[in-house]
């Protein structure tokens, strides 16, 4: 059966993938499993002792979901930058690529195509370590995943927009120490974004980790309304093509000289 | 200019290539028939890569005609690359997989089912003498094994037509004569060639027909045989001095030579009659180091169509 390009362009990924999935599984579940385990047995009983939780929730079940979400930010961040650029011009896999029927516009849908298998797998592990710690209503806490698989994805897209216009690795750190590190502790993953001083809540709701966490715990507690879900949706879903558009034109302009 | 026919795979008039204000490409006119081996002979910077990006249908032509098997790149790019062969300059091998796994997925590229391309991995692994180091990663090769990979590589398809862009440049003499050997076999097949070089005996062992490219133009077209014979003497008498003594030759070989090219580190006069002109030398006293008589190269069309050596 004939399958799109842009198909095969996730294929290369896979194959790459499976020399390194037991790994990075691996992380993927560990490192929320001493996350959580670490803030609920620690800072969450100080929280919730002082104050009785955040929000009258327990503070370990409102953290949970919240960072679920910026999870699914950083490791999009920094798959949309290293991989691809490496892809780009280290090792010009793409040029490879590109010397077949497969064409940019290939290249950026299955990479985005990639991204999201990638973040599935990112939150559905997250989930799993939540599940486990007994935090959200089952079925709905499964929405979940999704949400913050296009948390990652709307940090994704235009992060590779910004790597299609890199000629060395000098800009990611940046990004990461100057964009993403913030995000995940102030975005309101770990507390909630009115506890921030107004022109930094402007920025935060700005951003797509804001409505991601948000959408995340509003499904996780079950208490976020359709209308309120479908304007967080909304504002990632704009982000993530919006990304996707800028990749596109960038990698025709760089790849195809 | 000449007509073009419908046997012609490839096709381009006033050809042209910028970047920028650069014209790496400017206003070229070429045909490569089916089933011929075609070559571009250039020094560095002569536009032989931009060359060919834009018959391999990745790179937009700037100006002028290009129709590569009667279609033009712009409209049916991914149509004319399903049959194209691309050997890049640089190898653009997946350095996280292993040899096979680079040629299978290659497969994959061009809709071939897996089984396929495992079939055909396998027998071009054998066909490039890799097939010992199927399993190993990219990264452990030797440069000339990774350039006998690309060009397993660039055959998955069972392409048409191959281009490669200098395909031995940093190979040792036997690498080189495997490459030479197999590029030969597929040409017997009927795989028509394209490629670049700038190794004068790589472009007479292999070209039927090539082009002198230099400062983005064509400088001359012809068999390896027509430009020696249009453009060169038949013999070649290379002359060394000793360093800074060098002797005035003005004038004193004028019967046995039809021209002196003073080079650096030595002197070539070219003559019908070689050894009529190392008596010459003799007789006007003059004492090389040492003196050899060979026969016309292409290195020698090179320098007299340009004034400059191939490689410097
Ligand atoms: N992507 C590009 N952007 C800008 N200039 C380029 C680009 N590619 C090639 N050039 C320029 O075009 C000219 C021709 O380059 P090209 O690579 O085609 O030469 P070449 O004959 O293949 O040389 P070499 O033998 O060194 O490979 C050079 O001056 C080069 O700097
Ligand atoms: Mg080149």
């Amino acid at each position: 059966m004939a399958l799109p390009s842009a198909l095969h362009v996730v294929e290369h990924n896979a194959v790459v993938f499976r020399r390194l999935w037991r790994g990075n599984i691996m992380v993927s579940f560990f490192t929320p499993l001493f996350f959580l385990a670490a803030m609920g047995i620690g800072l969450g009983s100080l929280v919730n002792r002082s104050s009785g939780g955040v929000n009258g929730v327990p503070y370990l079940d409102y953290l949970a979901p919240g960072l679920m979400a910026a999870a699914a930010m950083q490791t999009a961040a920094v798959e949309a930058m290293y991989p691809i650029l490496n892809r780009i011009m280290w090792d010009r896999i793409y040029d490879a690529m590109l010397a077949t029927p497969v064409a940019v516009r290939d290249l950026v849908f299955g990479e985005v195509a990639w991204f999201a298998v990638r973040m599935v797998i990112v939150t559905a592990a997250f989930w799993v370590v939540m599940t486990l710690f007994r935090i959200g209503h089952l079925p709905e806490s499964l929405l979940a995943v999704p949400a913050a698989a296009l948390t990652g994805l709307a940090f994704a897209t235009p992060v590779m927009a910004f790597t299609a216009t890199r000629r060395n690795d000098n800009g990611f750190a940046a990004i990461l120490r100057f964009v993403i590190t913030p995000l995940y502790l102030l975005g309101g993953a770990f507390f909630p974004i009115s506890q921030l001083p107004l022109v930094l809540q402007w920025v935060a709701w700005a951003t797509p980790l804001a409505h991601g966490v948000a959408l995340c715990r509003g499904v996780v507690l079950a208490n976020i309304g359709p209308g309120e879900a479908a304007l967080h949706l909304l504002v990632l879903v704009v982000y993530i093509l919006a990304g996707l558009a800028l990749a596109w034109i960038l990698l025709l302009r760089r790849l195809s000289k | 200019m000449t007509d073009s026919s419908p046997s012609d795979l490839i096709v381009a008039r006033g050809l042209t290539k910028r970047f920028g204000d650069l014209v790496a490409v400017d206003g070229i006119d070429f045909t490569v028939a089916g089933g011929e081996a075609f070559g571009f002979l250039g020094p560095n910077g002569a536009g032989k890569t931009s060359t060919m990006r834009m018959i391999g249908g990745v790179s937009p032509v700037t100006a002028g005609v290009l129709t590569i098997f009667g279609l033009d790149p712009a409209q049916h790019g991914a149509q004319i690359r399903a049959r194209l062969g691309v050997v890049p300059q640089a190898d653009t091998l997946d350095l996280e997989l292993t040899v096979r796994e680079n040629l299978i997925i290659y497969a994959r590229y061009f809709d071939l089912p897996w089984s396929e391309g495992r079939k055909r991995a396998d027998e071009l692994l054998e066909f490039m003498q890799l097939k010992e180091r199927s399993k190993d990663k990219v990264d452990d090769l030797s440069g000339g094994m990774k350039r006998r990979l690309t060009i397993a590589r660039g055959l998955i398809n069972q392409p048409d037509l191959l281009l490669l862009d200098e395909p031995t440049t940093g190979l040792d003499p036997q690498a080189r004569h495997l490459v030479w050997d197999r590029l030969y076999r597929l040409k017997q097949r009927g795989v028509t060639l394209v490629l670049t070089t700038h190794y004068m005996d790589e472009a007479e062992q292999l070209c039927d027909r090539l082009v002198v490219m230099d400062k983005a133009r064509i400088a001359a077209e012809g068999s390896p045989r027509e430009l020696i014979d249009r453009y060169s003497t038949r013999e070649v008498l290379e002359l060394r001095f000793p360093i800074d003594e060098q002797p005035n030759l003005d004038g004193k070989l004028k019967d046995v030579a039809e021209r002196v090219e003073v080079l650096a580190d030595r002197v070539l006069v070219y003559t019908s009659d070689g050894d009529a002109a190392v008596a010459a030398i003799n007789r006007h006293g003059i004492r090389p180091e040492s003196s050899l008589v060979r026969r016309s190269t292409l290195e020698d069309v090179f320098l007299r169509l340009t004034g400059r050596r191939l490689i410097e």
